[in-house]
């Protein structure tokens, strides 16, 4: 199973996306920003990072490279996608998520182990999960606050896309403690914290963040 | 527009005054330039020299005493160097045919100016250090400094030191390992901003800057050139260019970060040495393209010739002189062959970065610039990067040393026994021993994957190999209270305790690096301070077996006639080959772990966290150096964890046990019982050195403390771990509920700075 990861100017975390799908048994396939090109992937990973230094709003830029319109196509026919940080970002400028991410209400980067709650575990990449299981992933990002508005928040509650909640202290201002949100034919997931960085206890806080990876090697191959 | 002042010109008038002086060159340094040249030099040139020639390039202060160390470095100690002091940072041969080359730097003053941005190419600047011997950079590391936590000042320099130091590193995608945040009056209005990079590469990818081959290609790539920073190493403002440019632009002299355009350049340059098109590199920092391609120039076995004026530039009328002084950011200077120019653009233009050929390797000896087809400077490269002036400054130690050394901590009242559990509160809480999160949690740690260890462990550690799990450590720490009372000493303990917090990580101590920090060197007082605290180290790093790889001298850290405490931070690296054996600093990892205490305690207290807290006292002497014990403590922490024998350790420091107690508990998340022997007070507040507080799972202590005794390595058992219980207890004392404790030590820094 292939599974594309981009990497854009100022991409950083693309080295740890693509560990992560090795470990869970898929090949990882480089994908190029400027490339038009997928090479026959199964699912598309947007990793994190600061796509083209973000010196404008986050995102804003990645949205229009060559890749993204390719992603943007693929994703609109079912291609499983996950945003990470950065990624989430992207998939939100680019509307394939809805809402937006905003600097952290105490307006200071924060990298910190965080605990999430599984809120949907129906998704393709969330399956290995137990609905309502708390996962420890590492969070880092000065622009993770989620913001949508009120009919957004509620369609998203309301049809349980909601996939990822903080637990706790909410870190970063994110409204109804959102850390992650998926499409509404659950192919497509965002969020800000890094399950790539949480793939073995050696590295990260936990293996949690596994689960993400297992789960799409399963939806793939099931499909 | 000014006429540029070309060779022709200098030498049809030999008398035309030069602002040497504002420049900061002495009347004889300007003379030699003219014995040198054979006449005066052109305004591109007093600009080369004096940037060159100032102290941040030219250690011309401290280039007599930095001998030192690699007159005192065996060829046993040398076995392991691949390059050493000289290069743009040392590297060591770690083993697996990896070179692991690491080196600090210090950017107090622009940090001082413009905190965000002077932190943020602080880190810029040491990463490029790196790149340039052919690296990947790994990781970052910084040890900061600052005056008092509750100086308003401080609230300023703080948060804008660490959003810089944050903003660069997480953007550039270069985890932070760790580092150290220390508070004192002295550094009130220099506060002191080091950075530390780590990277690795293959044995066979060295890259060490040269430009020999003529008609090899001189390529700038990376950022266009600006007018920031211009002058910034010489202890200038930029007044007199501006005269002679007719007053248009007034930039400070801090420059201004883009980690983006790094991170860029960062990829860009490990293709071009992948293709291996590079003949030779060099980094620009400090004086630009000035020590960029007089560097390369005298390194290579000809001369150079550049046009200056194709030098992508973002400012429009820069003059010869301010080119070749600017200190923009995020540039590079590679040497390649000919016939490799076209894949070397073709890899700059995937990663759209901007290279333009500036100019050539030439026969003969000669550095030669031209502008527009004018010469505007021709001298021997040599005595522009390698020739500067040397001065054996006047050493004399301080009138009021004795009276410092004599006025000991023995006669501070100390606590009673009823006040001691207060007092681990009071300690725990005080800002140099609080928690450091408020600061390290704004640094990402985990990019790139290979973080094993980071802050608040004793020691950074990242794999290198994913295949093998071979990996390196790496701990700065220094401690100018110490290095006041006895700058000998001082470093010594400086360089014992960056040793024994690698070691407790279970890594093999290997190479050293320094970033030494002080005041005037124009102080006979300072000058004692650093010739003592460079034989210190270099003596300790004998004793130690471990060479120094390379470092930094900053002078000039004062307010005023009042100096900064003695700052000599060492780093140490060390290596292992399996990281997955790596000890934690937090107990409770194993059901049943027994609390050993390795070393000895004596009555030590000059210098000490507690007579600074509770007394405001600094006098005495600082606690004895024992390097033998703590190689011995070493080898023993290394074994132990290579037999699996170690659950957790934590190295003694400031604080004494009590602190490495509060952490242990706090990072682990479980409570401990603790029996003291002996005087209490001394117990848990002494500073004596070549301690560690390890955790024994019950299985092996035996088989532990046997291989102490053997070795001749003092031990006691102080306690055991409890993980049912939420409280550190000490006997006869009672208890402290660890979310009181956490609330002491997590507090301290959000009360401050949120």
């Amino acid at each position: 199973m292939r599974v594309g990861v981009i990497t854009f100017p100022g991409t950083l975390d693309d080295v740890d996306a693509a560990r992560a799908v090795q470990y869970a048994g898929g090949e990882a396939v480089k994908l190029w920003h400027a490339d038009h090109d997928l090479k026959d992937v199964d699912a598309v990973i947007v990793p994190g990072g600061f796509s083209y230094g973000d010196y404008l709003r986050c995102g804003a830029i990645a949205r229009f490279a060559p890749v993204m319109q390719e992603v943007i196509d693929a994703a609109r026919k079912g291609m499983p996608v996950l945003g990470i940080c950065n990624g989430f970002q992207i998939l939100c400028e680019a509307h394939l998520l809805p809402g937006a991410l905003i600097r952290n209400h105490k307006l200071h980067f924060v990298c910190r182990d965080q605990w999430l709650k599984v809120e949907n575990n129906a998704t393709a990449w969330t399956s290995r999960y137990d609905q309502g299981a708390e996962i420890l992933v590492p969070l880092k990002s000065g622009e993770g606050g989620y913001q949508a508005d009120q009919s957004t928040l509620d369609e998203l509650e309301g049809e349980g896309r909601v996939v990822f909640r903080y637990v706790g202290e909410n870190p970063n201002g994110s409204r109804n403690d959102i850390a992650g949100i998926t499409s509404a034919n659950g192919r497509i997931v965002g969020l800000m914290p890094h399950p790539e960085h949480a793939i073995d206890a050696l590295t990260g806080p936990t293996d949690d963040g596994l689960g993400m990876f297992l789960s799409l090697v399963d939806a793939v191959v099931t499909a | 527009m000014v006429k540029t002042d070309t060779v022709k010109n200098a030498e049809s008038t030999p008398d035309q005054d030069q602002p040497y002086k504002e420049l900061g060159l002495k009347d004889d340094e300007y003379a030699r330039i003219k014995d040198i040249l054979g006449r005066r030099p052109t305004d591109a040139e007093l600009a080369m020299y004096s940037v060159m020639w100032s102290e941040h390039c030219s250690y011309k202060s401290s280039k007599v005493h930095l001998k030192y160390f690699s007159d005192t470095t065996t060829d046993e100690m040398r076995s392991k160097m691949l390059a050493g002091i000289g290069e743009n940072a040392g590297v060591v041969d770690i083993g697996d045919g990896w070179a692991i080359t690491f080196k600090a730097e210090s950017h107090n003053h622009p940090s001082y100016v413009e905190p965000y941005q002077g932190a943020a190419t602080g880190v810029g600047g040491i990463v490029r250090d790196i790149l340039a011997m052919g690296a990947r950079p790994l990781a970052v590391m910084d040890p900061l400094r600052f005056g008092p936590a509750d100086a308003p000042d401080t609230r300023r320099v703080l948060p804008g030191i660490v959003a810089g130091v944050g903003g660069y590193g997480n953007c550039l995608g270069l985890p932070n390992i760790g580092g150290e945040v220390v508070f004192d009056a002295t550094y009130a209005g220099n506060p002191l901003v080091n950075a530390l990079c780590v990277g690795a590469m293959r044995v066979e990818d060295l890259h060490l800057a040269h430009a020999s081959g003529t008609g090899n290609k001189v390529i700038l790539f990376g950022a266009r050139t600006g007018l920031d920073g211009i002058g910034g190493v010489s202890v200038l403002a930029s007044e007199t260019f501006d005269d002679s440019a007719g007053k248009r632009k007034k930039l400070p002299s801090v420059q201004v970060g883009d980690p983006f355009t790094e991170k860029v350049l960062i990829e860009c340059c490990l293709e071009l040495f992948a293709e291996r098109i590079v003949v030779g590199i060099q980094d620009l920092g400090g004086a630009g393209l000035a020590c960029a391609t007089s560097e390369l120039a005298s390194a290579g076995d000809g001369g150079m010739h550049v046009y200056l004026d194709r030098v992508p530039l973002r400012a429009s009328g820069m003059t010869p002189a301010e080119i070749l002084s600017s200190e923009s950011q995020e540039r590079m200077c590679a040497v390649v062959r000919p016939e490799d120019l076209d894949a070397f653009m073709a890899v700059c233009a995937k990663w759209d970065v901007i290279a333009t050929e500036i100019g050539e390797v030439t026969e003969g000896d000669r550095l030669v610039i031209t502008w527009h087809d004018e010469v505007v400077l021709d001298v021997p490269p040599r005595t522009v990067a390698h020739e500067g002036p040397v001065y054996n400054r006047p050493i004399e130690r301080p009138a009021d040393q004795d009276a410092l050394q004599a006025d000991t901590p023995d006669a501070l009242a100390k606590p009673a026994d009823d006040e001691l559990l207060p007092l681990i509160k009071t300690m725990a809480a005080s800002p140099n021993l609080a928690s450091k999160r408020w600061v390290t949690q704004q640094y990402d740690r985990y990019v790139r994957g290979g973080t094993v260890l980071a802050q608040p462990a004793d020691s950074g550690m990242i794999r290198i190999d994913e295949s093998t799990n071979r990996g390196v450590a790496l701990s700065t720490d220094c401690n100018g209270r110490y290095t006041k009372l006895d700058p000998y000493a001082g470093a010594q303990l400086a360089l014992a305790e960056a040793y024994r917090n690698v070691a407790t990580t279970g890594a093999t101590p290997v190479a050293v690096t320094n970033c030494l920090n002080f005041g005037s060197p124009e102080d006979p007082a300072v000058m004692w301070q650093f010739e003592q605290a460079v034989k210190g180290l270099a003596d300790g790093c004998v004793e130690l077996g471990i060479p120094v790889t390379g470092g930094n001298v900053s002078f000039y850290n004062q307010t005023g006639s009042t100096a900064i405490l003695p700052t000599p931070v060492v780093g140490v690296l060390g290596v292992i080959d399996d990281v997955r054996r790596r000890v934690p600093t937090g107990i409770g990892a194993e059901a049943g772990e027994t609390l050993l205490l390795l070393g000895e305690t004596r009555e030590e207290f000059g210098g000490s966290e507690w007579a600074h807290v509770v007394h405001g006292h600094l006098g005495g002497l600082p606690p004895k150096v024992d390097l033998a014990r703590e190689k011995l403590l070493g080898e023993v922490l290394v074994a132990g964890s290579r037999d699996g024998m170690l659950s957790a350790a934590h190295d003694l420091s400031e604080g004494g046990l009590a602190q490495a107690l509060v952490e242990t508990c706090l990072i682990g998340e479980v409570g401990a019982r603790v029996f003291l022997e002996g005087e209490k007070f001394t117990e848990l507040f002494s500073e004596s050195t070549a301690r560690v507080l390890v955790a024994v799972p019950r299985t092996e202590e035996l088989r532990f403390t046997d291989m102490c005794t053997a070795r001749g390595l003092p031990w006691r058992k102080v306690g055991v771990v409890d993980p049912e219980s939420d409280a550190l207890e000490i006997q006869d004392l009672g208890q402290l509920p660890l979310a009181e404790l956490r609330e002491a030590w997590e507090g301290t820094l959000p009360a401050l700075f949120d």
